[in-house]
């Protein structure tokens, strides 16, 4: 789809988008939201650009091949589980800590980087097919 | 005790040096050999700590906890057996990585060499020592995945290729074999460990199963120590670079076998069944290991038929059930490690330093190699069991074992007395013909190896000398307390290189004898024994391409008649088979659902069902495909508004985003599958498609509406709405439960995610022979 209009906004909406992924991703835990749906708009965002720009434009602006990423996503997520071994409780177990930030206490734990990898493993795995699909178009 | 976490941290030195190999090989080249051996010195020097323990008859356990809630430890047990195969292993393997330095010299790949041999260092020690039966398990599998990697170095060949893979299934079948067999003497026995196992005494053999057990172990051993007929994968292995040959299929990992009938003689053995198949499948090995030797010209390949005939020995026995014959297994195995592992590594310096291993083009090279000479002659020596060599003492002792006493024991001398005689022939034609006699035309002009090459030979070839003249100081530290482990009880050996008169010095003679007239009479012998096999025309190797070829053949046959490759074929059988495995239960057990009463609906519920309605009718109206599949993006968007208006947010955006992916991909495809833009079904097939939706529609439908009816167990939902924000800081229970509760689930899903988008990747790959960017393997799928 070529027309000015979505070209123009492409950029915006995609960007949006990929922010409002992390975000969702995030607050996944006390709110709706959580890395598989946030994965989920991460790849439509790279897929809508894709629509607008063409697959290289993509490849491009994702840096990594987007297997990397899934690939890198599923060994986060499994070392996250692994980590809690090392503190002595069953595999998979979430470890908390906390920390102040701009004098508020932020609890982080093995939980989000687990749901993080989750969120690249649905981006890169979705993106991949979206775009090899796509690339076949061109080519 | 505070040596156990050294003896941990020697159990995965071998895994660490594996893994710096390559950096230090990239660095040093060949020369990294060097640094290399020092890992297994170093854990050749920890086992040697253990000698005077073990010498004074104690057993060193030791080990951490594993999996505490299934009661299995990483434990092992050093007695007088593991402790001399650990140093056998650790030992020889010093040698071998110096020698892999100078045989592979300048070899591109030597650092995943040195990584490989290193790996299996490390799984050969581990199996040896491990107590555990799981940990024994583990380690053996290792090993048999090493020696694949190993046979398999040179892949660009494909003889190499098919020995490796050979060698991972029969090893990988016994393998198996083995894991039902320990799990069925924990049944048993409820010991999980060797340790807890050998002190129960007689109640595993007493038990009503103690036959399937002991075919089960026996399954294991025989495939990984090589036993006729499943001998055929251990030739093949000669694919391997020879350090490989030397160390994995005649010192270490084809005793693996034998180690664990050593190991299980106490609690096992003593039986009649134990008594008949052990000498029985091993003197057949022996006898055809030996005969089939005969037959070879290729040095290696007369070497690896006698490592068969040599296991088949030590089988035999392993299993006659006397104190004298133990005794004699124990010292001949450690005689063959020696001077088979030396032979091996002459073997390869001839072949790397004249360009050839048959034994018809080589002659005369002794002049120009003399330490390989040496070697060659002393570890033959010691093969065919000349005095003063360790070998020697061996014979007496298996000789004085077997004995006379009746028509079977008869039969077994017979023979071992023949075995003894090939292999006497076999030594030394190996040892001599290519050195002496008149000289020989070679690929290469033959010269010394360097020093890396020749050191381990020598150094093999002289223990074997060692051995035997200090044979009261041997005795202590290695046979008697090996015996001990493997009869169960103490035992002492006290054979010395001095002869006693008597008849197993007049067999040994004999044997000698025989083994001369063999060797002068070597090259008619080996005409008579191709054309025997000739006429024979069969045997095991073809047997186990026959049978790779019927399973090829068998899974080609069912994947053809499912997997006929009609998309229509297969929508149509998933559909249709869903449809009938919900409904056709549900009414035959009269488990219908009660029809609700139609509810009230908001004007925006019908609304919401308004759009899902005009979604399908759209799907159903549509002109072309690529409208049907965004209408039907339309139902599922009313769908998600009504989870949105049930309270059921998370669901609710997480189909709206499937929904917009899958209508974005499934248009993509369709584009690419370059179909008729509009549907030309018969109207017979689309009459069954309808039928089929509707009873899976249908089907679906009432199973959702039968599972509300059931009563609702609030159990688990209770606890996540209880413990999701103390357990784990969450107030969205959804995604607690996807993250932490059932994180491991999730951990499952993501990597079929991942796997699925891999495969998709590949598909759609192989389905474009003319991409723009790969012309190279679009060439290669059209031959």
């Amino acid at each position: 789809m070529q027309t000015l209009i979505f070209r123009t906004a492409a950029p915006y909406i995609s960007s949006l988008m990929v922010l409002f992924s992390i975000f969702v991703t995030l607050r996944g835990h006390n709110e709706p939201g959580g890395g598989f749906i946030g994965g989920l708009i991460a790849a439509s965002a790279a897929a809508v650009y894709g629509i607008a720009y063409g697959v290289p434009a993509v490849r491009k602006a994702l840096y990594f091949h987007p297997m990397a990423i899934a690939g890198s996503g599923l060994m986060l997520s499994a070392l996250s589980g692994v980590f809690s071994i090392f503190h002595g409780v069953p595999l998979m177990t979430g470890v908390w800590g906390s920390f102040g930030f701009l004098g508020a206490t932020v609890d982080i734990a093995t939980v989000v980087t687990f749901d993080l990898g989750v969120y690249l493993v649905v981006l890169g795995s979705f993106t991949s097919i979206a775009l090899a699909l796509e690339e076949r178009e061109d080519g | 005790m505070h040596q156990e976490w050294v003896t941990l941290t020697v159990l995965f030195l071998p895994f660490v040096g594996a893994l710096l190999a390559p950096f230090l090989t990239r660095f040093l080249n060949h020369q990294a050999a060097w640094p290399l051996a020092i890992v297994p010195a170093l854990c050749f020097l920890h086992f040697t700590g253990f000698i005077g323990t073990v010498s004074s008859g104690q057993t060193v356990t030791g080990g951490y906890p594993w999996f505490e809630s299934l009661d299995v430890d990483f434990s092992w047990l050093i007695d007088g057996l593991s402790l001399t195969f650990a140093l056998l292993v650790t030992g020889i393997g010093t040698l071998i990585v110096l020698y892999a330095g100078g045989y592979l010299k300048g070899h591109p790949h030597l650092g995943r060499f040195f990584s490989f041999i290193l790996l299996f260092m490390g799984a050969m020690q581990g199996l040896v020592v491990s107590d555990s039966f799981l940990m024994l398990f583990v380690f053996w599998e290792l090993t048999s995945i090493t020696s694949f990697l190993l046979i398999g170095f040179d892949h660009a060949r494909e003889a190499s290729r098919r020995a490796a893979i050979q060698a991972l299934m029969v090893t990988g079948l016994g393998g198996l074999s083995l894991l039902a067999g320990l799990l069925l003497i924990w049944n048993i026995t409820g010991a999980n460990a060797l340790s807890t196992l050998l002190e129960q005494g007689s109640a595993l053999r007493d038990a009503p199963l103690y036959l399937a057990a002991l075919l089960l172990i026996l399954g294991g051993a025989f495939t990984k120590s090589a036993q006729f007929p499943l001998h055929f994968w251990l030739p093949n292995a000669m694919e391997a670079p020879t350090p490989v040959s030397a160390y994995l299929h005649s010192a270490t990992m084809v005793k693996a076998g034998v180690y664990l009938l050593m190991r299980l003689n106490p609690v096992m053995g003593d039986t009649v069944a134990w008594e008949t198949i052990l000498p029985l499948f091993g003197g057949a090995t022996l006898l055809v290991g030996a005969l089939l030797g005969i037959r070879q010209t290729d040095l290696k390949l007369m070497l690896a038929y006698t490592t068969v005939a040599s296991l088949g020995l030590l089988v035999m026995l392993t299993g006659f059930g006397s104190e004298t014959a133990i005794e004699a297994a124990v010292l001949y195995l450690v005689a063959h490690a020696m001077f088979k592992g030396a032979l091996f590594m002459v073997a390869g310096i001839i072949d790397h330093e004249t360009g050839t291993r048959d034994v018809r083009k080589l002659g005369g090279i002794g002049k120009a190699m003399p330490i390989t000479f040496a070697a060659a002659v002393l570890a033959a020596c010691s093969m065919g069991g000349l005095p003063p060599f360790a070998g020697f003492l061996a014979k007496e002792e298996i000789y004085a074992g077997l004995g006379f006493a009746n028509g079977w024991t008869i039969l077994l001398t017979i023979v071992a007395f023949i075995g003894n005689a090939l292999m006497f022939a076999l030594g030394f034609a190996v040892a001599l013909k290519p050195f002496t006699g008149e000289k020989v035309e070679t690929p290469k002009k033959p010269h010394e190896g360097p020093a890396l090459l020749w050191l381990g030979p020598v150094v093999l070839a002289a223990l074997g000398l060692v051995f035997a003249l200090l044979s009261t100081f041997s005795h202590g530290i290695i046979s008697t307390p090996m015996a001990s482990a493997v009869a169960g009880e103490p035992v002492s050996v006290s054979i010395s290189v001095i002869p006693h008169i008597g008849l197993p010095l007049l067999l040994s003679l004999l044997t000698v004898a025989l083994g001369v007239i063999i060797f002068i009479r070597l090259t008619s012998a080996r005409e008579a024994m191709a054309s025997t096999l000739q006429a024979i025309g069969w045997g095991p190797d073809r047997g186990f391409d026959q049978a790779i070829r019927g399973i090829i053949r068998l899974s080609a046959l069912v994947t053809n008649r499912f997997q006929n490759g009609r998309l229509e074929f297969y929508l149509t059988a998933t559909l249709g088979l869903l449809a009938a495995s919900i409904l056709i239960p549900m009414i035959a057990l009269g488990e219908l659902p009660v029809l609700p009463d139609f509810p009230d609906l908001r004007f925006y519920e019908w609304a919401v069902f308004l759009i899902a309605g005009i979604g399908l009718a759209a799907v159903l109206w549509a002109r072309d495909r690529l409208t049907a599949v965004v209408s039907l993006g339309i139902q599922g968007f009313a769908v998600a508004m009504l989870f949105m208006l049930f309270g059921a947010p998370d669901l609710s955006f997480t189909q709206f985003m499937v929904e917009t992916l899958s209508v974005v991909i499934l248009a993509l495809v369709l584009t690419r599958l370059n179909l008729q833009p509009s549907d030309h079904r018969p109207l017979g097939q689309k009459l069954l498609d309808v039928t089929i939706a509707s009873f899976c529609g249908a089907g679906l439908g009432l199973l959702l509406l039968r599972v509300t009816q059931v009563p609702f167990n609030a159990g688990l939902s209770d606890f996540y709405a209880q413990y999701s924000r103390v357990i784990a800081h969450g107030r969205n229970v959804v995604n607690v439960i996807i993250v932490d509760f059932r994180g491991l689930d999730t951990l499952g899903e993501i990597s079929v995610v991942m796997i699925t988008g891999l495969a998709i990747l590949a598909l759609i790959r192989v389905a474009t022979p003319r991409s723009t960017k790969t012309a190279a393997p679009a060439k290669k799928s059209e031959a």
